[in-house]
């Protein structure tokens, strides 16, 4: 009976454990920091400044990096601008901007919500409901199919009885 | 009615896959200009030969702005085609030696032949981000006001010079600038 009680248990922390796992790489910031430059800031705000926007800018040419984890040659060119661009006080918005003018909606990990994009943003929740409106459906199908059949009617109560009479 | 409630969730079911099988075929390397019926952006700069370089130095005409470098192995493969169009003098091709070192510059160009009028140096890349490059080879078509308005992304071939530069080329011609 122990035995088999740690043995449970060992299940249980396993299990804790790959979960615990998961969470941590899903909630975990992933980014891969892999460039090389280093750049000098007057404080640490700025710093953090550089470190969000070239992590939420995405590499132009290498598809699925940020600028941040891309060795690529332009990505190197966009660093150095966003650095130039900290040091001369602008703000992250004047900064985005100017990576959008040049590059467009690609360059946004985070895109933009106009009209090409309202999908994009919302669809998961479209399909949520839509989702949603199917199990409500079918929930309440489910109750009413179980309301009205618990009941049965004359005929049936006789040949239930007769049943059980035949059985006694 | 309840065939059509059968129906619905295999016919959004087609629908959503054909979506995303379309998807699967779309072309996500090449990125739209935003520089489209937008000047070309300023620049003083010098040219690979050393001389200074400033947006009045560009042709008065249509002309296509090149974007090369020594290290680009498929600019070697559209090369040919620079070469014949700035032999036959139709349009002037620009070049612009993004992210290169000006004495590999000068000598690939002794080395293949220069096709270009002049090529502005962008040793940094600072001219290229402002015109949205993100590697070479990049061909833009800019018309005589000096506005882009046609950009290739990769090999300019003879097939891509057919399809896509010559109709967009007449176009212009027929607008009259």
């Amino acid at each position: 009976m122990s035995s088999s009680g740690t043995f449970v248990n060992r299940k249980v922390l396993l299990l804790i454990a790959a979960i615990v796992v998961l969470l941590a790489s899903v909630l975990l910031p992933t980014t891969a920091h892999s460039q090389v430059d280093t750049f000098d800031f007057d404080t640490n705000e700025q710093q953090d400044r550089f470190r969000t926007l070239s992590d939420e800018l995405r590499c132009p040419m290498c598809q699925n990096s940020s600028l941040s984890g891309s060795t690529g040659g332009v990505a190197e060119d966009l660093r150095r601008e966003i650095h130039r661009m900290i040091m001369e006080d602008m703000s992250d918005g004047e900064i985005i901007q100017f990576m959008f003018e040049r590059y467009g909606d690609f360059i946004l990990f985070r895109p933009r919500l106009t009209g090409a994009t309202v999908l994009l943003w919302f669809g998961p929740l479209l399909f949520l409901l839509i989702g949603g409106l199917f199990a409500f459906r079918i929930w309440r199908r489910a109750r009413q199919i179980s309301d009205s059949d618990t009941q049965l009617n004359k005929s049936q109560q006789d040949r239930l009885q007769a049943l059980l009479g035949e059985k006694t | 009615m309840s065939k059509l409630k059968f129906y619905l969730p295999v016919l959004g079911f087609v629908v959503v896959a054909i979506a995303l099988w379309r998807g699967l075929y779309l072309d996500t390397k090449t990125l739209p200009s935003m520089l489209i019926d937008k000047p070309l952006p300023s620049f003083e700069l010098t040219s690979v030969d050393g001389s200074g370089v400033s947006n009045s130095d560009l042709p008065g005409q249509i002309f296509l702005l090149n974007v090369w470098g020594s290290y680009c192995l498929p600019c070697l493969i559209e090369h040919p085609t620079l070469m014949r169009l700035s032999e036959e003098g139709n349009i002037p091709v620009v070049g612009v030696n993004y992210r290169d070192r000006q004495d590999l510059a000068i000598d690939w160009l002794q080395e293949n032949g220069n096709p270009f009028s002049f090529s502005i140096l962008d040793e940094s890349g600072r001219f290229g981000i402002d015109l949205g490059v993100y590697g070479a080879p990049e061909t833009y078509l800019v018309d005589a006001d000096g506005v882009i308005r046609f950009r290739h992304v990769s090999v300019l071939d003879e097939t891509v010079w057919q399809e896509q530069f010559l109709p967009a080329i007449a176009e212009l011609r027929a607008e009259g600038t």
